[in-house]
């Protein structure tokens, strides 16, 4: 084949991997202006200060009520439980794997996390009807235990493997020299842990737990089948909740097309698209920071 | 002396942690095993559901989730495989690379109940796709897409620059530097990263609530414009939907053992393959 054939060809390859690269932006684009168009449909219809302020998720009841408070803060509350287990459990394992554990152990407890981080959500809800609610009700002399605390334990073992994955990144990128000063002060390794590394360590691991909240408050499946999905406002952690994305996956099944309710779906998405756009922004912000380490 | 936020660590604290999240796996799996392997057998997962689905197999949610993940294998893998070889082998650090990669993260973080939403905005109603197996397919590709393109680039990073400047002294173009140097040598990790990627989709839900996953159909889907039953689905509809939960039980314990060994093959094979290429280095 003769050079120029042989660069023209390298020239049009070059193009089409380029055109792959801005598939990326287009499709990001993309998901952004479905959920921005769809919510303008809904906000033509619905005033947004109600949408905002009012109490309850009703689509189906005779004044169709679009509020979404309620299922926002189930969203939050199951979140925050789940983070409320799964953040301290994650950094305290993550800097014994780091720190402590002898290279044998660490080899027999990689793949133990990386075999939690790969169990479907579906199967994880299907432990919290099976199991894990039924011993809530058990604990609290309930009649089920579908309610945001099963929601939060379960979503709690689905973010850990995200949250030890990376705090244990950001533990080992505190530099060698920091622990070796601190034991030459006199500092015992524990001293030297709570006081020097992971105080070191922190923007990584507040990295780490805004991914794995990003991971809770995204997560469909787990919440869909083991929180009971009453959309009424709750009012504590063994209450029936219902998140954002529990109620889109139920009712985006049953609405007629291009309906108040369904545009109603994509408003709710484009609020959990935000939040977790923010979210992941300022885990990145942390990650960031802490990567003046490693330069 | 100020008592610093972490102050109460001692060993009960680190050990205790990590033997608790080592139960959690331990409980997940014991359960799950010990009360549905009684369930598994040849007929299992060789016929097709029978009597509203209180007997038979689970055939169709097997050969449903192969298909669609043929599907968003056939996709999302040279599409990420490209992007990836273009960050990594022809762009330059600048404003659009920085965007580029920006998407990627967020993508990467977005929830996958919004893929589904855009899935079915997107394949299922404009692009007149319908609710099938090809929908579905297309919207867990690109759910995929920022795990390829991420696991793709870190293995292509681990090749050393001084393999492709060689082969580019030999007077190969950058393309034929990719093809037949660069993208050979980096083969275990992308498909370590591509095996990984889609035991995730073959156990994802959402994506394909709305996009073509079905209660039942019957036969195997013989095209892709069909709806198909998935293993996922079938698991969520036999613990939630279905109208004799207790009477199912047995059948759903024994789907959630198929769909966990299925990913978990699918990860052993992926840890295979890093672990032989560790040792080979």
């Amino acid at each position: 084949m003769d050079v120029k054939k042989r660069e023209n060809t390298d020239w049009l390859l070059k193009q089409l991997f380029k055109g792959t690269g801005m598939v990326t932006i287009v499709l990001l684009g993309g998901i952004f202006m479905m959920l921005i168009y769809n919510s303008i449909a809904f906000f033509a219809e619905v005033n947004p200060i109600d949408f905002f302020t009012g109490y309850q998720w009703d689509p189906g009841s005779v004044d169709r009520n679009y509020s979404i408070l309620p299922l926002l803060a189930s969203t939050g509350l199951v979140a925050a439980g789940s983070m409320l287990i799964a953040v301290p459990l994650g950094i305290f394992t993550a800097a014994f794997l780091s720190e402590f554990a002898p290279g044998k152990l660490q080899a027999v407890l990689k793949p133990v996390i990386e075999m939690l981080a790969a169990i479907p959500s579906v199967a994880i809800g299907f432990l919290g009807i099976v199991l894990v609610g039924p011993g809530i009700a058990k604990l609290f002399g309930m009649q089920n235990g579908l309610n945001a605390l099963n929601g939060s334990v379960l979503l709690a073992v689905m973010a850990l493997p995200t949250i030890i994955t990376i705090s244990e990144d950001a533990i080992n990128a505190v530099p060698k020299t920091y622990r070796e000063a601190s034991l030459a002060l006199g500092a015992n390794k524990w001293a030297t842990l709570s006081q020097v590394t992971l105080p070191a360590a922190l923007p990584g691991l507040i990295a780490a737990v805004m991914l794995g909240l990003g991971r809770a408050l995204g997560e469909t499946m787990t919440v869909l089948m083991a929180t009971g999905n009453a959309s009424a406002m709750p009012g504590g952690f063994l209450d029936s909740i219902r998140t954002i994305t529990a109620t889109i996956a139920i009712e985006m099944g049953e609405v007629p097309y291009q309906t108040t309710h369904y545009f109603a779906l994509f408003a709710i998405a484009a609020v959990l698209f935000l939040i977790t756009l923010a979210i992941n922004f300022l885990g990145e912000y942390f990650a960031n920071s802490l990567r003046k380490f490693q330069a | 002396m100020k008592k610093s936020l972490f102050h109460f660590l001692n060993w009960t604290v680190l050990l205790g942690s990590t033997i608790l999240v080592c139960l959690f796996l331990g409980i997940i799996l014991f359960d799950i095993f010990s009360k549905g392997v009684s369930s598994l057998s040849w007929k299992f997962i060789s016929r097709p559901p029978t009597q509203g689905m209180t007997r038979g197999g689970i055939l169709p949610a097997i050969t449903g989730t192969l298909w669609l993940t043929l599907i968003t294998t056939l996709f999302a893998v040279p599409f990420g495989i490209a992007c990836a070889v273009y960050l990594n082998e022809y762009a330059k650090p600048s404003v659009l690379t920085g965007i580029i990669r920006a998407s990627i993260r967020n993508l990467a973080g977005i929830p996958s109940i919004i893929y589904g939403l855009f899935g079915l905005a997107l394949f299922v109603q404009a692009l007149h796709l319908g609710t099938s197996v090809l929908s579905a397919g297309l919207t867990l590709g690109l759910l995929s897409l920022p795990y390829i393109i991420t696991t793709t680039e870190e293995a292509l990073k681990r090749i050393p620059d001084s393999m492709r400047e060689a082969t580019l002294a030999l007077g190969a173009t950058q393309f034929e530097t990719i093809k037949d140097v660069v993208l050979p040598t980096a083969l275990p990790g992308i498909l370590t990263g591509v095996i990984l990627t889609l035991s995730r989709a073959a156990g994802e839900t959402a994506p394909i609530l709305f996009t073509g996953v079905a209660f039942y159909i019957n036969g195997s889907a013989t095209s892709v414009n069909q709806e198909f039953m998935a293993l996922p689905y079938h698991l969520y509809m036999l613990s939630t939907q279905h109208q004799s939960i207790e009477q199912v039980r047995p059948l759903a314990y024994g789907t959630a053992v198929v769909l966990i060994v299925l990913v978990f093959v699918l990860n052993i094979i992926a840890f295979y393959i890093r672990f032989k290429q560790r040792t080979q280095q």
